[in-house]
């Protein structure tokens, strides 16, 4: 059985994700999730990540509330209803 | 006459329009806290076309268009540059966008960080690497200049779609003969002052830049040194005589009239400022053999900022219009090819690339 996740995106994000607050996505990892993240909404995804696959320097990825970087990263394993909360770090100035 | 000035800035891009090139009405900021350092006017189709390579610092690169002289912009879902997966690389930034010659009004060419080349065929949609520049045997040895290893200028040859002349900081000039298939160092005579020798290869080349009517004479700012070759680059000579300094980053060809080049020379090495604090541009009109300084109407002391690579450019109209933009946000026109000289605007985020032409 698939696991679904809900992923929450930011409002600076959510016009490349046809307007949505959060997305319902289906994988068992986090890059699982960015993977049909980008079959569904390809702007987005190279938002969150390189063309490489490396996630973006300044963008944190809390997995169920733990950073995803103390996870595995994109190997994050999310478990049925887990809560992605998509956060741009701080970064600029 | 009716000319678009863009100006790409570390934090957004601005648009001035002017009909006289003194009163300017300016617009902005586009893509706020994003660096823009390339934008090119693509004036071969009848409304020119914009295109800009924006970085956000969060969410990456990417390539806006714009077809209505930027009130809107466009951005292709899927992204517009991006390496291949077996190169494992990623863009960094888009350093410079030029289109092709007339000949091949849908090409677009974009230099990138890491040093790689680029082609559109969609006019700026969608790009393919440059596979033969990529694959170089050289570029495992391409360093990271002080902003960083990219490929920063592009000069397609004006009739033969075969030749092309790119730059990199660090790396230097290299050619093409055969569409970009293989590529050869062409910095016989450019030093490097940061090694021992004068390289084949790996030179600090700031800018390079060449008349269309005279493709195989070329100018080049150096990091240290400015140069000319008239052998298509097989060979260079200093034309450092004449300027108060030989550090710089631009270097503008005057579009009509060949010979006519541009810079704004910097106190080597660890100054960095014009010499003195006084803003000058400098021109020379005999290919580099003396050189005129260019002041009038530009601050005359405590001009301690510095011009970038891509942030002096000319227009396409006659007589020329020369512009600069300044790492403190100043904007300067000048109407008549570089003897007077009038604020556009200042207080505006470091600028990084300038790009003016004529759009009605």
């Amino acid at each position: 059985m698939s696991v679904v996740a809900t992923v929450r995106l930011p409002s600076v994000l959510r016009p490349d994700a046809g307007g949505a607050a959060e997305l319902e996505v289906s994988g068992a990892t986090l890059g699982a999730v960015l993977d049909e993240i980008g079959m569904r909404f390809p702007a987005l995804e190279r938002r969150l990540r390189d063309e490489s696959g490396a996630l973006r320097r300044y963008v944190n990825f809390y997995v169920d509330g733990e950073e995803c970087r103390r996870l595995g990263g994109t190997a994050a394993a999310l478990g049925p209803g887990a809560e992605v909360m998509v956060i741009p770090s701080v970064a600029g100035g | 006459m009716d000319i678009l000035l863009a100006i790409g800035t570390r934090k957004g891009l601005w648009l001035a329009r002017s009909s006289d090139r003194r009163n300017w009405e300016i617009s902005g900021p586009q893509f706020p806290v994003a660096d823009v350092k390339a934008v090119a006017i693509d004036t071969r189709r009848e409304t020119p076309g914009l295109l800009a390579g924006v970085l956000n610092s969060h969410f990456g690169p990417t390539m806006v268009t714009s077809d209505d002289l930027g009130a809107t912009w466009s951005e292709p879902d899927d992204a517009p540059i991006a390496f291949p997966a077996d190169t494992e690389a990623a863009l960094e930034g888009v350093w410079q966008l030029r289109p092709g010659p007339a000949a091949e009004p849908d090409v677009v060419y974009a230099g990138v960080e890491p040093s790689a080349l680029f082609r559109s065929t969609d006019g700026g949609r969608t790009f393919e690497l440059v596979r033969g520049l990529w694959d170089h045997p050289h570029r495992t040895e391409w360093f990271p200049g002080g902003g960083g290893k990219a490929l920063h200028t592009i000069i397609p040859h004006p009739q033969d779609a075969n030749r092309m002349a790119v730059a990199m900081s660090t790396g230097g000039v290299y050619q093409t003969v055969d569409g970009g298939q293989s590529w050869k160092p062409t910095n016989t005579g450019i030093t490097a002052e940061f090694l021992p020798e004068p390289p084949e290869y790996g030179q600090c080349v700031h800018k390079v830049a060449a008349h269309p009517s005279e493709p195989d004479r070329m100018y080049l700012q150096n990091h240290g040194g400015v140069f000319r070759s008239v052998d298509a680059g097989q060979t260079w000579q200093s034309i450092a005589d004449g300027v108060p300094d030989d550090f710089g980053f631009p270097m503008v060809a005057h579009p009509h009239r060949p010979g006519v080049i541009y810079n704004f020379p910097l106190t080597a090495s660890m100054m960095r400022f014009p010499p003195k604090g006084r803003c000058a541009v400098y021109r020379s009109e005999n290919g580099g053999d003396s050189w005129t300084e260019l002041s009038d109407g530009l601050p005359e002391q405590g001009f301690w900022s510095a011009v970038m690579r891509d942030a002096m450019c000319a227009d396409d109209a006659d007589p020329a219009g020369i512009y600069f933009g300044s790492r403190n946000g100043e904007v300067y026109a000048s109407a008549d090819e570089g003897d007077h000289w009038r604020l556009v605007a200042d207080h505006l985020p470091d600028v990084l690339c300038v790009r003016a032409a004529v759009i009605g």
